[in-house]
Formats: structure tokens, sequence, C-alpha cells
């Protein structure tokens, strides 16, 4: 392959590589390789499709893509068919011989492995159709479906890297960072700091700048960044080279967990493609300009994710936040010029440049533009990676995308923003998500989780699930973050065990507040957000606890018990037969007896039931 | 545990050569260690300071920061248990229980066998198919008690040297 010497050779490669595609093969299968269909076993099933191909002879004329997330991650495997955008979920590998046969040689649908909508129930065959995907405005994450994560040639085919060629060639750094500017783009890590500014503030400092990518996302329960970068590495890197034109760097890095393994991988193999084309190292497309990136693997800790403390650890210490007196943008990595942004937020930036500030600015509300990734998980029926314009209501995500909470039960709260962020309960459900309606209600936006909790899901066992998270991720330098959070636990664990009493509510409120104006770093000044939002919108719950000595969702041992309702039970021995302790009686047909004296409160009976006849008392 | 592991210096310097002896890269070259021995042996510790240049002090200050690294060996199949929020709120709790009862062993630790070593983490970014657990890189989703450990027993059947 020769190198792409100049922006002619990069426009002529694009050419042919197009040519080709659309007098390619006949058929392309695009199978979900994310971590996430991954872990339903996408290998497998790749295995049993390319054995069923050869066989059938059919390798010459059928593509098959190993992309990076769909989105879709509760469906998984997934498996779409082109031309048509047939939607083949929860594929297997017995499955492969039929819908080679049918749907691959002679366009029949495989009827028993269609898409059936959970909500309508209603048969769904092409992806666009689904209600999950049709709601959503994919603008950074649908090349994901399209694209082999490996394959450079992939993404140039859908116009990868002509955004950096156009910033290279035809725009000044200054109009770079106007453009960004006026598209409105607000960090999507968590903060919303408008990326214009710090790319300006950045430039305007001497020295060796740098530029670096976040990607040690660290929030429990979103996975927006992970999916961004093992399914389309080359926008992210697009997306760091003109930053790097626009400040004025030639030394980026990327921060990126260790857990993270896949996107690891994909990463160094788009880093060595690009060294390999001429579009990363010296003398970029001939253009005189040079930036390369490295990768830096974390391990493992939460506060890396702040700032100070990341460029800390690049520099191969501890991960501890420094007090930001100086801004990493005037003296951070290796104390020069630092620009720090997040996955999502340099994958905006390909896009905004391609399309122009005024086409991006006009989606989204007045002060965030744009759409947002978010990672709608817990107890809703769609889980996955969800893409909205800015300023979407919760309901529409939750209910119309999501699907609603499976088991006909009922919505509780919607957790966003990590543990820096709060609990949002059923009211305020018609929301429009952006940075400040979020934290008009107490939350933030934080890099874009959002954990739906049901009837099921205790307020105050959450709230101490946080701070058990925090007190464990804390770095230890500061009084108010370390001791703290210390304390606030040893409230919640107590009040979770039985032990709480009058008084404790107004001290967990107290010590929140303490430790908000205090701390050194972002981690403890947003530490007691998930307290603070529960005790404001779920206060009775604490006193449930704290007076009653009850927990309602039936989280708490110690503080319910389950009782078999002799009215509902229709003696169908389901439950009995899997108590693990033996301590569910009865005769067939007839209303069981629980033996309080046995039960472990493992609550498989309660999971088991298909009456409701199992209750919490 | 007390066993003496056998560590094969020529490794260890590859995997320095690797990352230039660049003791910015001191974190990493430690994870690769641990991806061979299961842990930081702590003969290699000498090796690290020399090589890199760093205080013995900075080498223990990062290895005990970071919760990717271990001082203690481990067993063969790490075995993670992800008890992130998602994972949380769908009983990642239940799961844990089953496995500690499965192994006989609770979570931190490594089972007398040296076969498994039983983890709580925090996060590992595979939130719709929760609750999930990892064996070393491979990841199982959508676990009930009993999926869980059947998971553990397929490990357990794999011939010694098989991969995961």
């Amino acid at each position: 392959m020769a190198i792409l010497s100049n922006r002619e050779s990069l426009e002529k490669f694009q050419d042919k590589l197009k040519s080709a595609q659309s007098h390619g093969k006949k058929k392309l299968v695009s199978l979900c390789a994310g971590s996430g269909c991954g872990a339903y076993g996408t290998a497998k099933v790749h295995h049993a499709l390319m054995e069923e191909l050869t066989r059938q002879n059919l390798t010459e004329d059928v593509e098959v893509k190993l992309t990076g997330c769909h989105g879709f991650c509760e469906k998984g495997p997934i498996m779409v068919i082109h031309p048509q955008g047939i939607f083949y979920p929860q594929v297997k590998p017995e499955h492969m011989s039929e819908i080679v046969e049918k749907t691959i040689k002679n366009n029949e649908l495989v009827q028993s492995l269609i898409f059936k909508d959970p909500v309508s129930k209603a048969k769904i065959t092409l992806e666009h159709d689904i209600p999950f995907y049709k709601l959503q405005q994919r603008i950074i994450f649908g090349n994901n479906g399209l694209i082999d994560p490996t394959s450079i040639d992939d993404y140039i085919t859908v116009d990868g890297y002509s955004a950096m060629a156009k910033t290279l060639f035809d725009m000044t750094p200054e109009k770079i960072i106007a453009e960004i500017k006026k598209s409105g783009l607000r960090g999507r890590g968590g903060g919303g700091f408008p990326t214009g500014i710090k790319w300006d503030t950045c430039r305007k400092h001497h020295g060796i700048r740098y530029v670096i990518c976040n990607a040690d996302e660290g929030d429990p329960g979103a996975y927006m960044d992970r999916s961004l970068l093992e399914g389309n590495p080359h926008s992210v890197i697009e997306g760091m080279i003109i930053g790097a034109i626009a400040i004025g760097s030639h030394d980026g890095y990327v921060y990126v967990r260790h857990e993270y393994p896949l996107a690891v991988t994909n990463l160094t193999i788009a880093l060595d493609k690009c060294r390999e084309y001429g579009l990363l190292g010296k003398n970029i497309l001939g253009s005189g300009f040079d930036f390369d990136i490295n990768i830096s693997r974390g391990g493992g800790a939460f506060v890396c994710g702040e700032s100070t403390a990341l460029m800390a650890s690049l520099e191969g210490s501890p991960g501890r936040p420094r007090a930001k007196y100086v801004h990493t943008v005037e003296k951070g990595f290796k104390d020069g010029p630092s620009n720090l942004n997040n996955v999502e937020t340099w994958a905006n930036v390909p896009v905004i440049i391609n399309n122009g500030a005024d086409w991006y600015a006009a989606i989204g509300t007045k002060h965030s533009k744009g759409t947002k990734i978010f990672s709608l998980v817990g107890k809703v029926v769609n889980t996955g990676l969800v893409e909205v314009p800015m300023g979407t209501s919760l309901r529409t995500i939750i209910f119309d995308i999501g699907g609603g909470i499976p088991k006909k039960k009922k919505f509780k709260a919607v957790q966003t923003g990590g543990p820096s962020g709060g609990c949002i309960p059923e009211r305020f459900l018609d929301l429009g998500v952006d940075f400040d309606e979020l934290s008009k209600v107490g939350s933030i936006m934080g890099s874009g989780g959002m954990i739906v909790m049901d009837q099921d899901t205790c307020m105050v066992d959450v709230a101490r699930y946080f701070l058990d998270f925090l007190k464990e991720e804390s770095c230890g330098q500061c009084n108010p973050c370390r001791e703290g959070i210390k304390q606030m636990l040893e409230i919640l664990t107590s009040i979770c065990q039985g032990n709480g009493k009058e008084g404790d509510i107004e001290m967990l409120e107290e010590l929140g507040v303490m430790i908000q104006r205090f701390s050194l770093c972002g981690l403890g000044t947003s530490a007691p957000n998930p307290v603070l939002t529960t005790i404001l919108y779920f206060r009775d719950e604490y006193e449930a606890h704290i007076r009653d000595k009850k927990c309602p969702a039936g989280v708490c041992k110690p503080l319910f018990h389950y009782e078999i309702d002799p009215e509902t039970c229709t003696g169908c021995r389901s439950c009995a037969k899997k108590c693990p302790q033996e301590a569910i009686a009865g005769d067939k047909k007839k209303p069981h007896s629980l033996d309080q004296s046995k039960c472990i409160k493992c609550g498989i009976c309660y999971d088991t039931c298909k009456f409701d006849a199992i209750v919490i008392r | 545990m007390e066993q003496t592991i056998k560590v094969d210096l020529s490794k260890i310097d590859n995997i320095i050569d690797r990352y230039h002896g660049n003791k910015e890269a001191l974190l990493m070259i430690m994870q690769d260690i641990s991806d061979i021995y299961s842990h930081v042996p702590p003969t290699v510790i000498p090796i690290l300071v020399d090589r890199l240049g760093v205080k013995i002090s900075m080498v223990y200050s990062v290895a005990t920061f970071y919760k990717t690294i271990s001082l203690e060996p481990r067993g063969k199949y790490i075995v993670s248990v992800c008890t992130g929020t998602a994972c949380h709120v769908r009983g990642a709790e239940k799961i844990a229980d089953a496995l500690q009862q499965k192994l006989g062993i609770q979570e931190g630790q490594t089972t007398s066998d040296r076969l498994f070593t039983l983890k709580a983490v925090r996060c590992i970014g595979c939130c719709a198919s929760g609750p999930v657990i990892t064996v070393n890189k491979e990841t199982y989703g959508g676990l009930d008690r009993t999926a869980a450990e059947k998971v553990i027993e397929n490990y357990k059947q794999m011939p010694l040297n098989g991969t995961a």
C-alpha cells in the first residue's frame, strides 16, 4: 500500500474505495463484535457463519464484517444483513445454516428469528424500523454498525480523514477554533466546558503543548466511550489530529482503561495503520505538520478520570489530583499546556468540521448543542447505547426508546452522571436532558450513564452503594473527602442494617455540604450528590428504614422478610423446588407456607413466582 | 501462598525494552509482568528500579495505588464479578454470593489449588448485559446463579494448560 503523501492521493484513494464498494459483493453481513455482544458469544456465531458460507461455496459473494457496537446490546449477538438491513437479534451458531440458506441465498426471512418488539409485540424485519433505533439520531455512533474497526479503509470509505484534510489545507488554526466555538460543542466527559474555549486557551499558552484523550471511563454504568473506541477508533484519532492542528501540538496521548482490552487492541491497530498511511507521524499528507499519538493504559483508579490526576498518571506516578489554581491548559502534563477532552468529544470534532458549525448548532437546545450518547441500563427493557439530540426528554429515552420497565414493574428513579450524579424521580420524567436542566434537579449529565431503577431498588441502598464506591476510590489526600465519605458511609450502612436513628438524615446532609465545599477535586465535591438527591426525593424511604425499621423495596436484608400471600398463591411448587434452604412447604395446588427460621432472603422465590404471591413485608 | 516463583529475567527485560526503558511506562510494564506471572514478583522490583531509574518507593507507590497490580500471587483464572451500578441493580451481589459458595473462598482470596482468584471489580463496561463476570479476558453476560456456577465448572474441567 502506497503511503498517502498528499491531499490528492487521499481523495483518489477514497474514490477508489467507494467505487469498489458499489461494485463489491452482493451481500454484506454485519455481525456485532462489541464487548456486549461478545459477552453473549459473537465469536462462536462468527465461526459457525464462516463454516457455513465455506460449505455452501458463498465466500466469494458474501462479505462478513465484524463491526463495533450497534448499541442494542440487550439483544446481542446482533446480525444485520445488507443491502436490505434485515435485523436478527440473539443469533446462535445453530441458526447459521438456516440464515445462510434462506436469507442470504434466497432472500427469504427466517420467521423464528425476526425481532419481536417487546412493547408492541409486533414483528419488525428491518433494523431502522425498530423503535429503539428509529427515535435516535446517530451522527456520532451511526458508523459503528457499518465499519470494521480494524480496517482503516472502511473508515476512509465513509469520508474518514476528509475533515482532517480540510483543516490541514483549507483552514487556519484560528478558523478551526472559531468553528468549534460556533458549533457550541461542550465537553462530553461530565463538566460540559465549552471545547472551543478550552482549545483557544491552550493554544495561547507557550511551551510544548499536549493533546490528550480521556478514555478512563470509570463511571459504573457507562460504556459509550468504550464502544466508540472499540467500534470506531479512527473517528477519535481524526478528532485528536484536528485538535492538535488547532492547538499547535505534536504529541498526543490516549489514556485508556486497562479493563478495556478490546479498545486497546483496536486503537493500537488503528494507530499503526494511520502511521503506515501517512496520516500520523512526520509531515502528515505532505502538509509539513507532525503529530503522533501514544497509548497509556490506566490501572483501575476512578480518580484518574480527573484531569490533573490523569496527567499525574500519564507521567508514571500514582494518579492523585492537585488543586487547580493553575489550569492544565496552562500547565498540565510535564508542565506543558495540555488539552484534555473525552472520547466522545473528540469523535464529535470531525462531524462538526465536515457538516459545518451551523448544521451542528441546529441540533439540541439553546446551551447544549449536538447529540449525546447515553448508556441506558438497569431496569429497562431495551438496554444499550442510545444517541439522541440534547433536550430529548427522559420519558422518550426510557419509555419510547428503552421500552419501559420490564415485568410490568413501576419506575422509581433514573440515576444520571455516575457516582457524582443524582437520582431523578418520576415527576421529572418530562425533563429535556441537557447540561443545564439536569443540574437544576440536582444531578449532572456526567459522561452519559443512565441507570433506570424500579420499585425493587432501594434508594438508601443505592446511596450506600455509591458512597462505598467513592470511599474505595478516594485518593486519600484531602481530609473532607477521605474522612467525610467514610463517616457518611458508616451512617448509611447502619441505616441499612436497621440501626438508623433520628438525626441521621440531618447529619448526612450536614456532612454532605461540608464535603462538597471543602474537597480538593471533583471526586470529593460531587461525592455527596447521590446521597443528597435521594434524601431530597426519597426521604420517605430513609424514614421507613430509620423509624419503621422497614426496607420497602426488599433489599436491605435485616429490614424485611418474605411472606407467601395465601390468596394469590396457586400452589404451583415452582418456588419450593428452587428454594436452596428447603424453607417452602405445601402441597400441589394448595397455598404454600414459608419457614422464616430457615429463610436466608436470597430472593430466588420472589424472582421465580409468576403470580406475585411472594410479598415483601 | 508462600511459594517462590521462577522469574525469567529475559522476559522482564523484553517488556522494559518494549517501552524503551521509559519510566513513565512503569504502570504498563507492571501490568505486562502481571499478565505473565499473575502479579509483580518481589524479585523484579530491583530490576525496575535499576532499569527505569525510579526510586523503590515509587514502584511500591504505583503498585499499591492501582487496582490492576497485585504484589501477591493470584490464581490462574482471575474471576472478576462486576459490581458496577447497572450490575448492582440487576443482582450482582447474588452472583458474588453464588461464586463465593461455589469456589469456597471469599472475595479477594485465591483457591488453595491456585486455580481461581475471586475479585469484585467496578464497572467493566458491559452494562447492558449485566450481571456480568469476566474470567481473565473473557466476558460472560446475562448471568444468574446457575449460569455463573456453570462458567466456573467449565474452567474447572479445562486442561491445566488450556486457554480460556
